[in-house]
């Protein structure tokens, strides 16, 4: 493996509050040297000017579909995507068939990331044994087997006793609990969001409060327990409220948004187009604008895909009949370049919310680029001008809602501990 | 031909403009007579096919759109969600694409969910008429209605309508609210909190969670059968205490004009949202709305199949 030395782009790290012209040089799978006019005899020099030189960007949450569900998605697939989308690590939910419930499937997965992975891959197994929400899943081995945290992704844990004492378990092996806040008997199957639009398109929905409701409650389980919580794909108004105060009174909390509920909002489902379809659905544009305050003032700590591949089975379908879910690592980048274009994000909010963000999240390697880390580097041309087509993507899905959407800003090169997983053909030769 | 009326499909009420459902209105008015002839038929449509796809229960409209097919003297086929591939697993858009694959004119659809009728506008090449999409529209019901308070009243504009009962799960509701404001009515709708439709009031209606204060000063009073079978049964206690709360009776039909018709999209729950007595009475419309149902099919699906039509192009 050469070294790289990566010349002439503009270093964002905003972690370390660095912010300057300088060339990066990686070196042995870790961050030797960041300054202006590196000499560095041997090693392979990209020339990377005018664009931004970021530690590389973490996916707290997609879909990686594998095992059991490798029509849709595998891991070779989803971190092909990830990595040309510039991310060097995802966290892949539980939800796959069998559920990573047990060590033997976390360890299937591990094994295939290592064999097959572009990207890192980081487990999350589940809070509760099937994701049913009764008895609590081996987080101990779960933990030892490379799980990062727990999750009942897709349900949100109903009985209160069980969240209760998952909160407290997961605290004696220091693991965040991450929630998909959803009180099913008040979504009751909600497939869009419950206001003007849903009554005008007749489509059963349900309300924001079915999310924030649960979020309500969990908080103050949060604070009889003091476990570590981290709210899923937050979508409404009422639970920025609800996060920003329980992090103001100190609760162990954190929260990540999806792209597609930073960009659009329940209008867009006028067609009954089933990529506009996901849970927690498209909200209200006032809770559009919620997130994307709260996104900049750090309320919010992540943006987070949620990339749910599906294949046409599932989604060439009526509305209320089809899958939940979008894909999102080859298009988050860029839309979050769109809201730095917008002035909703700084160049460093962003690579705080998609890289150190996350990674503090979780407690994860990276989200850095302090020298000594691991090399793992995002480069981004937040110039490059590209109409989104997902009969391009490395994901083998194509749900994505920005099909045909002009795009502006896109990953370059993407490094994970010193190899290039994702170039540009015209960057590298 | 008619000009008033140049969309390949009746997909809703929400975007038709007010000369688009005259045009149809008018031209139902024509149709009516035909039922009276002794032979109801006129060869109007002759050689086009009609299908009527009915994937969820329905025996008024299917019928209504058969009729009205026949007396156009088009070949009219049904194809039932009993009888069809839907039950062995084929999806909406296979089952249409097949049928497209026949070469009808028009496609008739009744279906469960909501925007089934605009996803198979974009997948075939027929005209579509939905014939009640989930929740969400059932524009010939709106316009048979539209037709029957027209002839009346002798005119739409500056009525009050009130449109009562389970709003939320209603598809009637929502046709009649589109199309009455686009005509200019008053749209008032009155039914207990939990079957209002979050932000209703937004569509340009009025809303009253009390029946009462709703029927004050209405010139129609339109009510609508409790969808017991969307489970509307949990958004009260019983239908005992609907119909003491939210039923329309003779006391309270006294709160509207002197004048006021009454209607039922049918079928109705006797002695649920209406009392007999009102169902039956000097006042009720009901059965008229049927009549006309076929009138106004007639005239739809004679728009969308292109027909001739010298014969109705002038009055």
């Amino acid at each position: 493996m050469p070294d790289i030395l990566l010349r002439g782009g503009r270093v964002l790290d905003p972690a370390r509050e660095f912010d300057a012209q300088a060339d990066v040089l990686l070196k042995d799978g870790k961050i030797a040297a960041i300054e202006r006019g590196l000499a560095a005899p041997g090693a392979r020099a990209i020339e990377v000017t005018g664009c931004w030189v970021v530690s590389g960007l973490i996916d707290l949450h997609v879909h990686l579909r594998e095992p059991g569900q490798e029509y849709k998605e595998n891991i070779e697939t989803g971190t092909a995507a990830a990595a040309a989308g510039g991310f060097t690590a995802v966290c892949c939910m539980p939800n796959t068939s069998p559920p990573n419930d047990t060590r033997a499937v976390t360890d299937l997965i591990v094994q295939r990331a290592r064999d097959k992975g572009a990207v890192r891959v980081y487990p999350i197994g589940c809070i509760t044994q099937g994701q049913k929400g009764e008895t609590m899943a081996d987080m101990g081995e779960l933990q030892e087997a490379g799980c990062v945290a727990v999750s009942d992704d897709g349900r949100g844990v109903m009985n209160s006793e069980v969240m209760r004492r998952a909160l407290e378990y997961a605290r004696s092996f220091r693991m965040p609990l991450v929630q998909h806040c959803e009180d099913s008997a008040l979504s009751a199957g909600g497939a869009m969001h419950e206001g003007l639009a849903s009554t005008r398109f007749g489509i059963r929905a349900q309300p924001a409060a079915a999310e924030s409701a649960m979020l309500a409650r969990d908080l103050e389980l949060v604070a009889l327990t003091g476990g570590r919580y981290h709210m899923a794909h937050i979508s409404c108004a009422e639970s920025v409220r609800l996060i920003r105060e329980a992090k103001q009174r100190g609760l162990p909390v954190t929260c990540e948004v999806t792209p597609h509920n930073l960009m659009l909002t329940d209008e867009a489902c006028a067609g009954y187009h089933t990529f506009f379809k996901m849970n927690p659905p498209l909200r209200s544009a006032s809770d559009q604008a919620a997130l994307r305050e709260a996104l900049a003032d750090g309320t919010i700590d992540a943006i987070a895909t949620d990339h749910a591949p599906h294949s046409s089975v599932e989604k060439e379908v009526e509305f209320e009949q089809a899958s939940n879910g979008v894909i999102g690592l080859e298009t988050a980048l860029a839309l979050a370049v769109e809201l730095v274009d917008a002035g909703v994000l700084t160049p460093a909010k962003l690579v705080m919310r998609m890289s150190a963000g996350p990674a503090k999240v979780l407690g994860l390697p990276g989200g850095s680029l302090a020298p000594g880390g691991p090399a793992d580097v995002t480069v981004i041309d937040p110039k490059a001008a590209w109409i989104c087509d997902p009969t391009r993507f490395r994901s083998k899905a194509r749900n994505t809602p920005f099909g045909g959407r002009a795009m502006r800003g896109r990953a370059v090169l993407t490094v994970v501990g010193g190899r290039i997983v994702f170039s540009e053909e015209k960057l590298v030769a | 031909m008619t000009k008033g009326f140049t969309q390949r499909h009746l997909l809703g009420m929400e975007n038709l403009t007010r000369e688009e459902i005259t045009t149809i209105l008018d031209l139902g008015e024509r149709f009516l007579e035909i039922a009276d002839r002794p032979i109801k038929k006129v060869p109007t449509l002759r050689g086009k096919t009609v299908i009527n796809l009915f994937l969820e229960p329905s025996t008024r409209t299917r019928t209504s759109f058969e009729i009205a097919a026949k007396r156009l003297s088009a070949d009219g086929v049904n194809f039932t969600a009993s009888s069809s591939s839907t039950v062995k697993g084929e999806t909406l858009i296979d089952t249409a694409m097949n049928l497209d694959a026949m070469n009808p004119d028009i496609v008739v659809i009744r279906h469960a969910q909501a925007g089934s009728a605009l996803l198979l506008s974009q997948r075939i090449r027929a005209g579509i008429v939905n014939a009640g999409d989930g929740a969400h529209e059932h524009p010939t019901q709106a316009l048979l209605d539209a037709s029957t308070i027209r002839a009346h009243k002798k005119k739409i504009e500056g009525l009050t309508v009130v449109i009562c009962g389970d709003i939320d799960h209603s598809r009637v509701a929502r046709s009649n609210i589109f199309a009455l404001r686009t005509l200019g009515a008053r749209v008032r709708v009155a039914g207990p909190r939990s079957l209002l439709p979050i932000g209703v009031e937004n569509l340009g209606c009025e809303a009253f969670d009390r029946i009462e204060p709703a029927l004050e000063g209405a010139d129609v009073v339109m009510m609508l059968r409790i969808q017991l079978e969307r489970k509307a049964g949990s958004r009260f206690p019983n239908t005992r205490e609907y119909a003491r709360y939210f039923g329309l009776n003779a006391r309270r039909l006294a709160l509207a004009k002197p004048d006021a018709i009454v209607m039922h999209p049918g079928p109705m729950n006797r002695g649920v949202e209406i009392d007999p007595g009102v169902a039956d009475g000097p006042r009720s419309v009901i059965l008229e709305q049927v009549s006309r149902g076929v009138a106004i099919r007639m005239a739809v699906l004679y728009l969308l199949g292109g027909g001739s039509g010298e014969e109705w192009s002038k009055s």
